[in-house]
């Protein structure tokens, strides 16, 4: 049986690990290749590497920790941030990502999807879509959160998986780094409407709220950053608690 | 020590199916060309994208009759296994035609891709020594091969429905899981073909 996955998230600037809340106040988390080690030795199902700097001097220092990564690491690593043509992929891929994410760069170029899905498979192309509530529905963020699209989210996803995104990494910015739970209202919104896998992301603070996206939003795979760097929960106990409450976990 | 040639046809995961075999003691040589496969023990034919792509570049390498004419141990991974079977249903793409048999979209998924975790059940085969007859492997694929000749299969798994997720004919043996992201079972899966290399040095 396919089992559901936890992914811990390390936001990576400057070639650290930083976490904030609600995309700011960013805090130093410590180094990127020596904590995607911890996790994986504690039973990451994957890594995900997002640089949130993503400035183009920032690509190579990225791309380094890939690499150092993954010459350690074996389990499959995504990599996202300023990722904005088919070459970055390529170059990120080769560094050693199983997955790229693409995100700001696809909201200006939609057709980047689908170049990127033709010329290294579906299966590593990631959209990571940045949704915020406004009232009505959920708008798109670009540019690490701080430049709003216009464009409905919902669409967004189901645009991006018809265009060929293997998965979607979908974070609720109302929820980033609150410990308040995912958006479970988003995540049902988006599996309602595409049929690629999907990761839920922002807002984990408790087991609890895991087992929620998982049996109450259909979420393949939930993805943290907070709860794990500052150890308030471990993998291993996250996955035990999972597996307790009738979570299909590999443990 | 073992020497092994990974073929490097422009696929992502170069970087982790190498450092997997180093880590098992192999020494590694990234190859682009038919010389490279001179001197080698063995050959992994590793593969992320579609099959297109990668029969274009093996092509344009001239690797494929290199492949053809290579006699040795030789492991495929993902999109490598399906390069071994005569055609797949990706772009309608005419592989290497190792093993009769044909790659299809799995159909019955519940989800495209099937990414993630997933239980492989393992036959009896050197590559799966000393592994558990269930064992969890990760997958990032949509399609998997269909052999004309079950006989073929030493591996199966199950995702809406049963597919083939490793097969072998003589010293071809292929696996549509990544071991290089597979944690232990994985490295054990690389330890286990470099085994087989070092056996096939020792027989010749």
């Amino acid at each position: 049986m396919l089992r559901k996955r936890v992914i811990p998230c390390l936001d990576v600037t400057a070639g650290r690990v930083v976490k904030g809340v609600r995309f700011v106040d960013l805090q130093d988390e410590g180094d990127p290749v020596e904590l995607a080690a911890k996790y994986a030795a504690g039973g990451a199902d994957e890594i995900c590497f997002l640089d949130i700097t993503a400035s183009s001097d920032g690509r190579e220092t990225m791309l380094d920790v890939v690499r150092r990564t993954a010459r350690n690491v074996f389990v499959p690593l995504s990599v996202g941030g300023g990722v904005r043509s088919v070459d970055d992929m390529r170059a990120t891929l080769r560094a050693g990502a199983d997955k790229v994410a693409i995100n700001t760069a696809a909201l200006a170029d939609p057709g980047l999807i689908d170049r990127c899905a033709t010329e290294f498979g579906r299966q590593c192309v990631v959209l990571a879509i940045d949704a915020k509530w406004r009232g009505d529905g959920w708008e798109v963020y670009s540019h690490g959160g701080r430049a709003a699209t216009g464009r409905d989210a919902i669409a967004w996803a189901a645009e991006g998986a018809e265009r060929g995104a293997g998965e979607l990494l979908v974070t609720s910015m109302d929820r980033d780094g609150t410990y308040d739970g995912y958006d479970l209202e988003l995540l049902r919104a988006v599996k309602a409407v595409v049929s690629v896998p999907v990761i839920a992301s922002g807002g984990a603070g408790s087991v609890a709220d895991c087992v929620e996206a998982f049996e109450d939003a259909d979420a393949d795979a939930v993805l943290a950053a907070s709860i794990f760097h500052r150890d308030e929960i471990t993998l291993a106990s996250l996955k035990a608690g999972l597996a307790a409450s009738g979570v299909a976990v590999r443990l | 020590m073992t020497r092994l040639a990974v073929i490097d046809h422009g696929a992502g995961n170069l970087v982790s199916v190498a450092r997997g075999l180093e880590q098992n003691g192999a020494r590694v040589d990234v190859v682009t060309e038919p010389t490279g496969l001179a001197a080698c023990d063995g050959v992994v034919l590793p593969g992320v994208g579609t099959t297109g792509s990668a029969m274009e570049r093996l092509q344009s390498q001239e690797l494929v009759a290199a492949l053809d004419a290579w006699e040795g141990p030789l492991l495929g991974i993902c999109v490598g296994l399906q390069l071994f079977f005569e055609t797949s249903d990706e772009d309608d793409t005419a592989c290497l035609g190792f093993i009769e048999g044909r790659v299809a979209q799995l159909e019955s998924a519940p989800l495209l891709p099937h990414i993630g975790w997933n239980d492989v059940e393992l036959a009896t085969d050197p590559l799966f020594a000393g592994l558990g007859n269930s064992t969890l492997f990760y997958f990032v694929h949509s399609y998997a091969p269909v052999p004309a000749n079950p006989g073929d299969a030493i591996g199966w798994s199950e995702y809406g429905q049963r597919f083939v997720a490793a097969a072998r004919r003589d010293n071809r043996v292929g696996v549509q899981f990544h071991p290089e992201r597979s944690g232990e079972a994985g490295l054990a899966v690389l330890a286990n073909f470099i085994a087989e290399c070092q056996r096939g040095r020792r027989a010749a």
